[in-house]
């Protein structure tokens, strides 16, 4: 079993909004000091499913991932979690923000890869919440997918999965090759032990640029105009108070009673 | 480029009733058709859906195309994107829109790609630009901290899914004169990749979460399985619903059905009680149109605060059990 993810790094979507700035020129946000980059959530999701596999019917897991050269740092994660090679996919011409040659790059580089029976992304990247760049490279490749998996099974040389959707799941099945976004309901990603951190560590990774990978990195569908902080929406918030907590409990249900929300 | 014209809405069904967020789209299609001087129109794809052509037209859709077939009983991403493909071939929109529901953010990417063209998705806003007719998308990114605007340039059709509840649909008209127009997708169950091998629905208990006029909701700090049986009984006394966070669903302590938020269902009840929750952006995209916002949390610098209208700063296990109290209290004493 030949399984490729792709994963990205991205500034920790879980930065508080008050600390939260962008540069509306460059239209992207700005990383504060100390704050360090991660691997996208749902990403070490798409590890995870893999890796799940791979203990049950053995194999092998590649990481791409297309970002600067500090994604060297999430591929060696991923690979100190499980994975076994990591290629990083890196060009002065590469934006990022561009999914639709995001998705073709990624496509390309996983044809170079040649051999590969699933293929797994994060359901949408912490930063831009495309959710599109899965489905994407399954088109550019030509093999179906399947959106939101929430579980992943092998069965009778075919995979079967539980695409989670808002009144319950669908349970699909799809021919290998295939391409799998992955949901959160899939499990917590698991912890690399140190040992394995150590190993990642040395690992050679190989790196290709948009030529090695024949792509034309400014092909793009969609064109970002502008990039704006969300409108607050702030309320005044009254703040109920008690002698005692139990006391401010009793007072907030008042409270709600007199204003006749309860 | 060949003469694209009109927009093209992806409806989708509940039940054999047209869903809610296919009604608040022929609104806002409407607007962009209008403001083009196109028409507007609505394409069904399913099995046995010819009832749907009369529910829809009072609702003012120019044409409504139906792809009427058995392969199209289940929602299955190749065959919806093929069937939707062949019609946008023919039929040639300027713009698509779907819901951004679980069928909308599957299908739109599929066909974008299929088509070589742009699409964005989870949009909030979508406008006609005066200059250059392009339509303006606006989504938010960074988990709903910014709002990034984009548009489809050079390639069509202009594909876009819309989240729900941004807008109240549009008043059933009296007269249709939408025209039923029957399309063959030119597909045969050989062609299809995938298969549908059966759906598990959610056993929903009392009101469903969407339809709540309450929402009793817990984030991480509430700590366990145990804590949710709390907040479940505040919502069935106030006649609601439990919503959850992500990390709280993803910790198991309740189901995945119960998420609010970007990844989440989309809510706007009448009261939201958000309880050990700290209002992380991701979370407040599901529910900041909420109308009466009341947060409890321990930590008084809590996003959640900035945009509740009642909160009590404290530990939820000692506030919530006499907060429980006093409304039942109040609910037993109402006539």
């Amino acid at each position: 079993m030949n399984m490729i993810v792709c994963v990205k790094q991205i500034m920790d979507p879980e930065i508080p909004a008050s600390v939260f700035k962008i540069d509306p020129e460059a239209k992207r946000a700005i990383l504060p000091n100390n704050m360090k980059l991660v691997v996208s959530d749902y990403d070490k999701n798409a590890v995870e499913a893999a890796l799940k596999l791979k203990e049950i019917h053995g194999g092998k897991i590649t990481i791409v991932s297309l970002g600067s050269q500090s994604a060297i740092e999430a591929i060696r994660e991923c690979i100190a979690m499980g994975a076994d090679e990591g290629i990083l996919l890196s060009d002065p011409l590469f934006d990022e923000s561009n999914l639709y040659c995001t998705a073709s790059a990624l496509a390309q580089a996983i044809k170079k890869i040649g051999d590969f029976d699933l293929i797994f992304c994060g359901r949408e990247e912490g930063d831009w919440d495309g959710g599109q760049v899965g489905s994407g490279i399954a088109n550019f490749l030509s093999i179906p997918v399947a959106t939101v998996v929430g579980k992943v099974q092998l069965k009778n040389g075919k995979v079967e999965v539980e695409r989670v959707v808002a009144d319950g799941c669908e349970i699909i099945e799809l021919p290998i090759p295939a391409l799998l976004t992955i949901s959160s309901e899939i499990g917590t990603p698991r912890y690399p032990t140190v040992r394995r951190i150590m190993a990642a560590r040395s690992k050679q990774l190989i790196t290709w640029n948009a030529q090695d990978i024949n792509i034309d990195p400014s092909t793009s569908r969609i064109k970002m105009l502008e990039l704006f902080l969300a409108p607050k929406k702030e309320a005044r918030c009254e703040f109920v108070e008690g002698e005692t907590l139990e006391e401010a409990g009793t007072k907030l249900a008042l409270k709600l009673g007199q204003a006749k929300l309860i | 480029m060949p003469e694209y014209k009109g927009v093209l809405i992806c409806g989708e069904l509940f039940d054999g009733s047209l869903a809610s967020i296919t009604l608040e789209l022929l609104g806002i299609g409407r607007k962009l058709a209008d403001d083009l001087g196109q028409d507007l129109s609505i394409v069904f794809i399913g099995s046995e859906i010819g009832d749907v052509a009369k529910q829809v037209i009072p609702y003012g859709a120019d044409k409504v195309y139906l792809i009427d077939n058995p392969l199209f009983k289940d929602y299955q991403t190749d065959s919806h994107t093929r069937a939707l493909h062949s019609l946008c071939k023919q039929v040639m929109p300027e713009i698509v829109l779907l819901g951004h529901t679980s069928v909308g953010r599957d299908l739109a990417p599929s066909l974008a790609y299929t088509l070589d063209t742009g699409v964005t998705l989870d949009c909030i806003s979508l406008c006609i630009d005066q200059d250059t007719k392009l339509m303006r998308q606006i989504k938010p990114v960074y988990g709903g901290k910014a709002l990034a605007t984009y548009v489809c340039e050079k390639t069509r059709p202009q594909i876009a899914t819309v989240r729900a509840r941004l807008m109240p649909a549009p008043e059933r008209g009296d007269t249709g004169k939408g025209k039923v127009i029957p399309f063959e997708s030119g597909l045969d169950a050989s062609m299809l990749r995938v298969r549908v091998l059966g759906k598990i629905r959610e056993e929903v208990v009392g009101i469903k979460l969407e339809d709540a006029r309450v929402v009793v909701c817990g984030g991480r700090g509430i700590g366990s399985t145990e804590g949710f049986s709390l907040l479940k009984e505040l919502a069935k006394l106030l006649g609601g619903a439990v919503g959850a966070t992500r990390p709280a669903c993803d910790a198991g302590w309740v189901s995945t059905y119960c998420q609010i938020g970007l990844t989440g269902k989309i809510i706007a009840p009448d009261v939201y009680i958000g309880i050990a929750l700290s209002g992380a952006s991701q979370h407040q995209t599901g529910m900041s149109a909420s109308k009466n916002i009341i947060a409890i949390n321990k930590d008084p610098e809590a996003e959640i605060f900035k945009i509740a209208h009642y909160g009590v700063v404290g530990d939820y296990k000692k506030v919530l059990p006499p907060f429980v109290e006093k409304c039942k209290e109040f609910i037993s004493s109402e006539p």
